[in-house]
Order: structure tokens, then sequence, then C-alpha cells
């Protein structure tokens, strides 16, 4: 394996994290829409918000990640994408905008209709970004992009059978994701009624995004042929049959309200999909012929950015433990450690002191 | 295309996308410079609370913990979408040397992305963390951006001074090496100039707050505490920038020498060049200025009579656009020389009384404080961006060469114009919003954090 290779398989497990942990975060924008009016919705809300609170941002570095090593190992492929896709690429980080500002604003508006704005905002651009990423996907997927500045057709390499079946399984796949996950953290926070309502959604919304998927391979058919003969190789098959397994276990998981292995199920489906159109594609980054070897960078930038992927391995890993901890110890209880005194506490210990001093005196 | 007069850019299509990269990173360095300087502030207010018992100091640090947590998100996302940008505006940049400037943008992420995590982690600790263990989370956060803005600044140092490779007869990028072209000649001092402003910027801007709140008649020590912590931070800051800008600004005569041209108003190379305060370049001319003779010499080259660079030093079509740079660079000089004034004033105050200064004048400067540090800091930066004109690449890539071939950037700049502009309008106003509840008493919960009326 060469070093270009290691590196693209460094990329292609950040694509699945943005998939996997930011298009949970865009689901929970997805159930937020179609929770209902304000009133009825406000439970369903408040618990996605309280889900992806704390990640959120942090999972905006997965995408980073990507574009950067994307960049750096790989320019001129990744210069052809950007300037060929400006459209849906400038839609996406449009939608990031709205989307994160709105959700981080939404809790202190003061009104309810200023909450409402906001929270459809946020709703609202979590199915347009990856939407449209997803759609960049496709026209990649789908030869669409070739090299050189804005090379390609600025409208049809996104406006096509092969990104529109992108942009859809990309919502689907998030809404799906989110439901599952949603479903386990309902079981922790040991709510049924929250359970019960994301099982319905995670079981409807994976049997619709199975469905986008199978009639998808038809579409690559006759749209992609590439990646479709890609797909049927001896790297392909293994991976479309996982997926399919992954996301009939992950239902039948779901139906049993097993959700803990229910999202590891979930996962491997999505997962699979992602790695798939990579096994499809490889060894073209673009159609013809843009392969990974002729356009990697030299071996001394490469090395560096495996160091760097070492380096951040090692840093965030445990930091990244230490959050999830956190939020797992705030599902299960708020009042406090019990490892010792919380600041918290410390705080409202030394307010009621000053409070004794100056009845005091 | 010649460009017209005054810096005006004949070519849409290259003007577009200049203007969206201007205005995405004229507001995301808001954000980035409060995400560096606000923690530290946060830092001081805590550790002061745990150590003194002082409930006033932990309330504070509580609040800016939940402003803090609002203002990241916005730099969060503003910061994400530069990485788009940069591919999808400046291909001549990213396809040719997307290797060699990539690894500072790599490590950039991983700052981020501990900042990140501690950012959730403190906010989130309050009332799950033992209190030691709580404290010590806001030093990654301090560390983080520290570190992420060197690798930021390294970048852009890398445009005005690029290093790291070696250009073959073929015209290819060759030898490329990361680590020198992240150590390139320009960061140290572009480094230190931009962590000096972020921290200028914040401690000016929190403090400004808290000034309002003085005339307003809040003098508790709760306010007293949120003006003086960040106001003396900035105020350590404010002298440090001034030594730290005559470096940056001295270096450029032999780095950059048209840059430091324009920024001086000097149309001609010459031995005893005046400073030119105002005025405008006009056909070759410099026009409505007050010349005070010899002393740009003397602050270049610290002789009176010393040879300092003018635009005639490069070939016209390599000049940056000097009135530009120039009013944006005294802009920046007289804002950050009038807080440089306003920190003594606080110094010389507290040395004698140990307190604030009591004058009305003070506290009504010191509400602008925040306003003039994030100007400065915008001024500096155009300064230093179209200083670099027309090059992205000093004396390699030319803007125009650079940018992308697609059409309709004029549209995509103007929606992300009117999308940041109401974004401004409506952090300010999310902003006041946490404000008049932190006045009224009303607790708040965290923004997006475990509210009360969650579910069990």
């Amino acid at each position: 394996m060469t070093l270009a290779n290691v590196v693209l398989v460094v990329i292609w497990l950040g694509v699945t994290a943005y998939g996997l942990f930011g298009g949970a975060d865009f689901g929970a924008g997805f159930w937020d829409l179609f929770a209902g009016d304000a009133e009825k919705g406000a439970r369903v809300r408040t618990f996605l918000e309280k889900t992806i609170g704390p990640v959120w941002e942090a999972n905006h570095v997965w995408l980073i990640f990507v574009l950067v090593y994307l960049w750096t190992a790989f320019p001129e492929p990744f210069v052809a994408i950007a300037t060929t896709m400006y459209i849906p690429m400038t839609i996406a980080a449009i939608g990031i905008i709205l989307r994160g500002s709105a959700f981080a604003f939404r809790k202190w508006a003061a009104t309810m209709q200023r909450q409402r704005a906001l929270g459809a905002t946020f709703a609202f651009s979590s199915i347009l970004t990856p939407f449209f990423l997803g759609t960049v996907a496709g026209g990649v997927a789908s030869g669409r992009v070739p090299l050189g500045n804005a090379a390609g057709d600025p409208f049809t390499s996104w406006l096509n059978p092969t990104s529109l079946l992108g942009g859809v399984l990309a919502v689907g796949a998030t809404a799906f994701l989110a439901a599952v996950f949603a479903c386990r953290e309902a079981a922790v926070a040991g709510s049924k009624e929250l359970g019960e309502y994301f099982r319905k959604r995670a079981i409807g919304s994976g049997l619709i995004v199975g469905g986008v998927a199978g009639v998808g391979i038809f579409v690559l058919a006759a749209d992609a042929p590439e990646l479709f003969d890609g797909l049927l190789s001896l790297r392909g098959i293994p991976l479309m049959v996982a997926s399919a397994a992954g996301g009939l276990t992950a239902l039948w998981l779901l139906y049993n309200r097993r959700y803990s292995v229910a999202r590891l199920a979930a996962v491997v489906a999505t997962a699979t999909v992602l790695w798939g159109w990579g096994a499809g594609q490889y060894p073209n980054l673009l159609e013809p012929a843009v392969t990974v070897s002729d356009y990697a960078a030299s071996d001394t930038v490469l090395i560096a950015l495996l160091l760097a992927f070492a380096a951040a391995a090692l840093l965030a890993v445990p930091a990244l433990g230490m959050l999830y901890s956190l939020m797992q110890r705030g599902v299960l209880g708020e009042t406090g450690s019990e490892t010792g005194e919380s600041t918290e506490s410390l705080l409202r210990t030394m307010l009621a002191e000053e409070g004794d001093q100056r009845r005091g005196t | 295309m010649p460009d017209l007069p005054f810096g005006i850019i004949a070519d849409a299509n290259l003007a577009a996308a200049r203007y969206q990269m201007a205005i995405s990173l004229g507001f995301h360095i808001i954000f980035a410079a409060i995400g560096i300087g606000f923690p530290v502030i946060t830092l001081i207010a805590h550790r002061r609370g745990l150590k003194h018992r002082d409930a006033a100091a932990l309330q504070l640090a509580k609040r800016w913990s939940k402003v803090m947590a609002v203002l990241f998100a916005v730099g969060a996302v503003s910061g994400t979408i530069l990485s788009f940008e940069m591919g999808i505006l400046w291909p001549g940049l990213m396809g040719p040397y997307g290797d060699v400037i990539g690894l500072p943008f790599a490590l950039e992420g991983v700052s981020f992305f501990l900042e990140a995590i501690f950012i959730a982690v403190y906010l989130y600790g309050w009332n799950r963390l033992p209190a030691r263990l709580h404290y010590l989370t806001l030093f990654p956060i301090v560390a983080a951006g520290i570190a992420g803005s060197f690798f930021i600044l390294s970048a852009n140092a890398w445009m005005n001074s690029p290093a790291g490779f070696t250009i073959g007869a073929d015209g290819s990028i060759q030898d490329v090496n990361p680590l020198a072209a992240m150590f390139n000649p320009a960061v140290g001092i572009q480094y230190t100039h931009m962590l000096l402003a972020a921290y200028m910027v914040s401690g000016f801007l929190v403090a400004s707050v808290y000034a309002v709140g003085w005339l307003k008649g809040r003098r508790d020590r709760l306010h007293r505490l949120g003006f003086v912590i960040p106001f003396v931070l900035a105020s350590i800051a404010a002298p440090l920038q001034v030594l730290v800008g005559d470096l940056a600004t001295r270096r450029l005569i032999d780095a950059q020498p048209a840059k430091f041209a324009a920024m001086e108003l000097l149309p001609e190379t010459e031995g005893g060049a005046p400073l030119t305060l105002g005025g405008l370049l006009i056909d070759g001319e410099v026009v409505g200025a007050l010349e005070i003779p010899n002393l740009a010499s003397f602050l270049g080259t610290r002789s009176w009579d010393g040879v300092v660079p003018g635009l005639d030093s490069v070939p016209v079509d390599e000049q940056p656009p000097a009135n530009v740079v120039h009013i944006a660079f005294q802009v920046m000089v007289a804002l950050g020389s009038g807080l440089l004034v306003l920190a003594i004033w606080f110094a010389i105050a507290w040395w004698r009384r140990r307190d604030p200064p009591t004058s009305v004048w003070f506290w009504r400067l010191a509400t602008g404080a925040g306003v003039a540090a994030i100007i400065a800091m915008e001024t500096g930066w155009i300064t230093t961006e179209v200083g670099r004109q027309p090059w992205i690449v000093y004396g390699l890539v030319r803007t125009t060469d650079a940018v992308t071939s697609a059409s309709g950037i004029v549209l995509s700049a103007t929606v992300i114009s009117l999308l940041y502009i109401g974004l401004g309008i409506v952090t300010i106003a999310v902003l006041r919003r946490m404000a008049k509840r932190f006045a009224s008493g009303e607790d708040a919960p965290a923004p997006y954090g475990p509210g009360s009326a969650v579910s069990r």
C-alpha cells in the first residue's frame, strides 16, 4: 500500500466520521423540523437539543479535516471539485452557518416567535446542508468533475440523477442515524415515550433509505457506469452486502427494542455505503483516470499529514472520551459529581456565606 | 485588466471573489479573536474566584462561559466555511500550493477540535465535575487558542513570505518541506502581532460592556471585576502591541518594500522621507497630507536620513493600491495609540489609588474601546492583505491568476454578505438579550445545554 493510499484511507475515515457523527447532528435537525408545533414538539426538540448540544461544534472538525487533507494530499483534484461544484458547496456552506448559529441562539431568544424562527432555520438548514453535500458526492461519483479550474459544468455536475440520489440518501441516512441514536439516548434517559416515538421513525426512515439505496443501484447502472462496475467488483460487493445486512439487522433490532446494538448495525449500514462509494471509484479520484497515485502530493507532505493525524488521535481521543462520559453523566442525572464538590455547589456555598455576612453586620 | 484608481478592481469576478473572502475572513476574525482571548479572561476570573473565595469573580466566569459558548459557535461555523472558500475561490493558490501550506491547516484543525471539546466540557462541567478538574479544563482552551492562531497565521505569513519548496525548470513545485513552509520568516512577528490583537480585542470588548454598566450606575463588585479583569489584560497587551507593530513595519522595508511604501504613502524611494499623516496618492502625487519631515525614515531605519523604499521600488504592475493600504494602516495606528493612552490612564489611576479612573470621560471612552480594538484589528488585517496585492503568494502568484474561472461569484458574494450582515445583527441582539437576563438575575440555561425542561 502506497503512502497516498494510506492517506486516502485516513481521509475516508474522516468522511465516515463526518457522515456518522456530523450526520446524526444533521438528522436531529431533520426530526426537529417534523416534531410538530411549538407546544407538541417541545419535548422532542428539547430532547434532541440535549443529545447533540455538547458535540455538534466539535463534529465540524471532521469536515474541516476532510477538506484540509484533500487539498494537502490531492491539491489539483480538490480544486477541481471545489471550483466546478461551487454552487452546491456554497449553499452547503451557507447552510452550515445558518444551522450552527441558529442552534446556538435559539435558547436565548426572547419570544416564542423568535425561538420558532431560529428553530426553523436550524432545522431547515440541517436538511439543506447534507442534501447539497450529497449532490457533490453524486457528481464526483458519476465522473462529472474534470480536472482544472471550474472546468466542469456548473449546473449538470450536481443536477443529475446520481447527485439527486446522493442528496436524498444523505438526508435519509442522517435522519435514520439520528433516530436510531435518539432511541438509545431515550432508553438511557429512561423515557419510554420518546423511545417509542423515535423507534417508529427509525424503522420508517430505515425502510425508506433502504428502498432508495436499492433503487439507487439502477440509477448508478444508468448514470454512473464506472462506479457501478466498481461496486460489482470484488472490492464493492462485500461492502454492499454488508450494508444491506447491517440495515436489515438494524431494523430487526429496532423492532425488538435492542437499541444499543441497533446503533452499531445502523453505523455499519451507513459506513459501508460510504466505503462502497470509495471502493467503487478507486483508484480514480476523478474521471477519467485522475488516479490517486498520479495526483498525490510528495511523500514528505503525506508523512507530515500522517504524523499530524497521529498527534490528533493521541490528543483528541482522550478529550472526546471525557466529553462523552460527561454527557452520559448528564443524561443520568444532574445532581453533581461523586468524586468531589462541583464548582456550581461551591459557588452556591460562597453566595450563601456572603448573605450570612451581610445579615450579620 | 488594469485596476481603476483607489484600489477599485475592474474585473467583476475577481472583485467579487476578493470581496467574498474579505467579508468571510473579516467576520470570522472577530470571533476567532474572541475565541483566543475570552478564555484567558474567564480563566483569570475563575482562578480568582477559587483562590480568594470570591463569589462575584466565579459568577462572572460562569456568565462568561455561556457567552463564550455562543460566540464560539458562530466562530466555529464561520471558520468551517473558510475551508470551502479557499478551494472554491482560489484554485490558483490551493492547486499548486495546497500541499505546501496544508500542514498548518491540519494542525489548526486539531487545535479547533480540542478547543471545541474543552469549551463544551467547561460549560457542562459547572455542576458535573469536581471543582479542581473543572477549573483545569480552562487551560487546554487557552492553549488551543494560542496554538490554533499560530497555525492560521503561519499560513497567512507564508503568503507574504513563501518558503519550504523550490520551483523546477518546468515551473513545477518541488522539494516541498511543510515544516519550512510553516516556520517561514514572516510567521514569528505576524503571529505575535495577531495574538496580542486577539487579547486586546477580547479584553477591551468585554470591558466596554461593563463600562456601559458603570455609566448606568452598576458599580457593584461584580461589575467592577467585570471591567478590571479584561481591561487589565488588554492594557498589558497594548504597549507590547506597539513594540511588535514597530518591528512588523520595519521588517517590511526589506521583505515587502511596496507594502511598506503603500502604508507610509511614499511614491519614491528616498532618504529622509517624511511621515505622511492622512492624504491620498493622486496621479503619483501625495495630496492633502500633513507631512512630518524625516520621520518615516527615522521610524523605519532609526536614522533621520535613512533610505526607505517608495512605491517606485517595484514596477507599476506590482504595486498595491496605496490609498487603501495607507488609510487602513493609519486608522489602525491611530486607534491602537488611542487604546494605549486609555490603558496608561487606567494604569496611573490604579497605581495611585488601586482603583479605576473616576473621570466620566475615561468611562465614556472605555465604552468605545471594544469597537475601536475591532476596527484596529480589521484595518491591520486590511493593511497586510491589500498591501500584499497584486500577489496572492508574494512574488510568485498573482491574485488575478489564482481566482476561480467560474462565473456567478458576484451572486455568492452578495448572498454571503447579506448573510453575515444579518448574522452580525442577530448576534448582537442575542448578546444584548443575554446581558439583560444576567442583569435581571435570571439564571438562564446553558446555551443548548441540558436545560431543566428536559425529560427524564
